[in-house]
């Protein structure tokens, strides 16, 4: 979407509120509103359930504010979103969960060396490819004869190793385990190892034009994905990591401490309930120090000159190169600050969860999804990504709820059993799909600037 | 003995390719001549797919229901015109309802492709809402054109080659459809059109094509292949709705390694990713035996890569070629 065509289409804004308002007023009625949504859920559900709503809004809150920083800032198409998402969670495991000492000592040395041999044949082969450009088609003979010898080198090496690591009590551990450090330490690991990730994608994929950018990096992160899901000694892949340890309280501990018993006479909640609400505002506040520091760093990034130059490359890439501005590498260093935004996400995402299930990673949710949040939050600016981030994962989930509600009340004059009522009722689960579909089509074609436009600066 | 080991490759990797292949082929066709004749890429293309299979299945059952059968031949065969239109009739819709509106306007190909995904969104719930997110078995004719039994008895080899009668069905229909396909494209007035419009729109124009007419042909051949795709899909593996989301990556692979935007591309790319998702996670160690004793090279399995991987083989390619050739085998944008 460049800005001639957010331009033309301004008129047809007919969701956004008053334009003559001041934008903080807006913005203002907007969070409120969001607000009372959540509160709304907490009287009427539960409010065990409204503060979980609550931390999975921040978290994604985060990450569209990273696709925000690649997509608003820069125009850059990163569809692969779930794999850096993935790298995040990796990095909580890899962090937090205790070292196996006996898969390290089956198998440890093994997996050394094969990556080792993996990393050398990559650098040789590099090295190939830009050093023999003189050889012609013999490049082609050369490169591969190195990547069969290198793999098959790194197999010889590996997979013994990896049938001992996964030998080892494989109903408990069966992988390396981890470095036994504060989980909360991994988010920033997070952070470093999705930004590593996104330095090789963008250096192979940053050249391409936008819509094969997508589709390179949305074939990445599924990479990625089938990389952690059969990796069995990294991740223990589909048995699934569990008992990551937490940054905050465990309810028991909480249910048995002298000071909780205290003070929960004082409010009108059982102390089961208001354990695990403790919990959960804990990690509200956590998420929300994370967030408020994304937030202001990338706002004094956007507001000083390195954002102006940003958008000025964002609107006319001709201009600013010609302006002796390097393009490319201004469009790396945004593809990696924003890539890393998203695995501090996601970090937090698996340390929220307490498990790391690599099946759970699935394009729609953690790549499309947060797309729909950016567009529809408004790109460009942070505070709509974070708006976007909290409406959009508010209805995923609570559409399911309105969903079945409506069609329960729309199917009342049927008879109980009619086949049709049965089949709606049943099926009312997918309407979240046709909502965010719809919510984001809308978006696109009276709104495409989103709930909170970007501010000319 | 030279015979057993090719007979264990065709079984394993010839003849499930060349059916895989032909069902990437028509996606991939699909996908490249939306993005010939409109220029954009289009993410909804799996779940038009999926559609066009729902369509087809729906169809089946009510077939089934009133006693209708072509044995043995799937009585999918018979339902699938029917599916044909209702693919066809979604995309003419969609393409009234959204995509009209962006190409009057003459997007970017980005706003295009977000347009695709919401389209994907809307589509993929619809499907899941009529027809739920499970597993359909909806092939109901012969499940073998050749038994692996037979082909040894018949043959007195050790190693048997069965072909399942929807693989021979998978290749025929494709052959059939896209050699109409490129008869039209290459014999009538309206495909010579059609690869005008997609060649210079402006100049196009200024012959008298009606661009309208043209999208619209474009939508209809689309939908068409899409439906074709899906259900041949169906067919051979199972319907499952989720699988179409994830069957769209292989398919722009396919298009891409051969060059977005030529058909024949599309065709070649859609088989080098099915030969090759099938070559690198094949398990050697059966030929290997044969060709040079048993254990000659140990007791591994003798697999590039483990079969887990068979899904990131046509990624890897994907990669490999935005990487070295990002135009494709057939570069150039062409119809």
């Amino acid at each position: 979407m460049n800005r001639s065509s957010r331009n033309t289409s301004a008129r047809h804004r007919i969701f956004s509120l008053p334009a003559d308002w001041p934008a903080h007023r807006r913005n203002l009625v907007l969070a409120c509103i969001m607000a009372l949504m959540l509160s709304f859920v907490g009287f009427v559900q539960s409010w065990n359930l409204a503060f979980s709503l609550l931390n999975m809004c921040l978290i994604s809150a985060i990450m569209s504010l990273g696709v925000n920083i690649q997509w608003g800032y820069a125009g850059l198409f990163n569809a692969g979103v779930m794999g850096f998402a993935a790298l995040g969670g990796l990095a909580a495991v890899l962090l937090s969960m205790d070292p196996v000492p006996a898969a390290w000592a089956a198998g440890g040395g093994g997996i050394g060396l094969g990556l080792v041999i993996g990393f050398v044949t990559i650098y040789a082969n590099i090295y190939l490819w830009k050093q023999a450009r003189s050889q012609g088609k013999k490049r082609y003979w050369m490169i591969g004869l190195v990547i069969v010898v290198g793999y098959s080198l790194m197999r010889q090496a590996i997979d013994p190793s990896v049938a001992a690591i996964e030998a080892v009590d494989p109903a408990m551990t069966g992988y390396l385990g981890g470095l036994g450090l504060p989980i909360i330490l991994s988010w920033l690991v997070g952070g470093l190892f999705a930004a590593a990730a996104a330095w090789v994608v963008g250096r192979i994929a940053l050249g391409l034009r936008s819509d094969y950018l997508a589709i390179a990096t949305l074939g990445i992160s599924e990479i990625i994905i089938y990389v952690l899901k059969f990796e069995d000694w990294l991740t223990r892949g589909v048995k699934n990591v569990n008992g990551l340890p937490r940054p905050v309280p465990y309810e028991v501990d909480l249910q048995e401490a002298a000071w909780f018993q205290e003070i929960i006479p004082q409010f009108n909640l059982s102390i089961v309930e208001a354990s695990s609400l403790l919990v959960k505002l804990c990690y509200s506040g956590l998420f929300l120090i994370v967030l408020l520091t994304i937030i202001w760093l990338s706002e004094s990034a956007l507001r000083g000159p390195w954002g102006r130059m940003m958008r000025a490359i964002r609107d006319n890439e001709v201009a600013a190169n010609a302006m002796g501005k390097n393009v490319t590498s201004r469009h790396l260093q945004v593809f990696v600050l924003g890539s890393a935004v998203i695995g501090i996400a996601g970090a937090m995402l698996v340390t929220l969860d307490g498990q790391f299930t690599p099946t759970s990673y699935q394009p729609l949710r953690f790549t499309f999804l947060i797309w729909v949040m950016v567009i529809v939050g408004g790109s460009g600016n942070n505070w709509g990504a974070v708006l976007g981030g909290f409406v959009i994962w508010f209805f995923w989930i609570e559409s399911e709820p309105i969903g079945l509600w409506l069609i329960t009340l729309l199917t009342s004059g049927m008879e109980p059993a009619h086949w049709l009522r049965l089949h709606l009722i049943e099926n009312a689960a997918h309407t979240r799909l046709i909502t965010m579909g719809l919510v984001l089509l809308l978006t696109l074609r009276f709104a495409p600037r989103g709930l909170i436009p970007e501010v000319k600066r | 003995m030279l015979l057993n080991p090719l007979v264990l490759l065709a079984n394993f990797i010839l003849v499930p390719g060349l059916a895989y292949g032909s069902q990437l082929a028509l996606g991939a066709l699909g996908v490249t001549m939306v993005y010939a004749v409109l220029n954009f890429s289009n993410f909804s293309h799996g779940e038009v797919m999926s559609f066009g299979a729902m369509v087809t299945i729906l169809i089946t059952y009510w077939l089934q229901s009133i006693g209708l059968s072509i044995a043995p031949l799937p009585t999918a065969l018979l339902a699938l015109p029917f599916g044909i239109l209702g693919a066809i009739g979604l995309c003419l819709l969609l393409d009234r309802l959204v995509f009209r509106f962006y190409r009057h306007q003459r997007a970017s190909s980005v706003t295009y492709l977000i347009v695709s995904i919401g389209v994907m969104f809307v589509i993929g719930g619809v499907i899941r809402f009529i027809i739920g997110p499970n597993d359909r078995n909806f092939n109901d004719g012969d499940r073998f054109l050749l038994k692996a039994r037979a082909f040894k008895e018949i043959t007195g080899l050790s190693e048997g080659l069965a072909i399942k009668s929807s693989q021979a069905i998978t290749v025929i229909t494709a052959v059939i459809v896209v050699a109409a396909i490129f008869w039209f494209l290459s014999r009538t007035r309206t495909g010579k059109s059609m690869r005008a419009y997609a060649d210079n729109q402006d100049l196009a124009l200024l012959s008298g094509i009606n661009p309208d007419r043209v999208v619209g042909i474009t939508w209809v051949i689309t939908a068409g292949l899409a439906a074709v795709a899906g259900t041949l899909y169906g067919l051979d593996k199972s319907y499952k709705p989720l699988v179409y989301l994830h069957l769209v990556l292989p398919i722009f692979a396919a298009a891409i390694v051969g060059g977005v935007g030529n058909p024949i591309g599309a065709i070649v790319g859609g088989f080098v990713i099915a030969f090759s998702e099938l070559l690198l996670t094949f398990a050697y160690k059966k030929v290997a035996a044969y060709l040079f004793g048993e254990g000659f090279f140990g007791d591994g399995l003798l697999q590039i890569l483990s079969t887990d991987y068979k899904f990131a083989v046509s990624f890897m390619i994907l990669v490999v070629v935005l990487l070295v050739k990002p135009t494709g085998i057939f570069s150039g944008k062409s119809l």
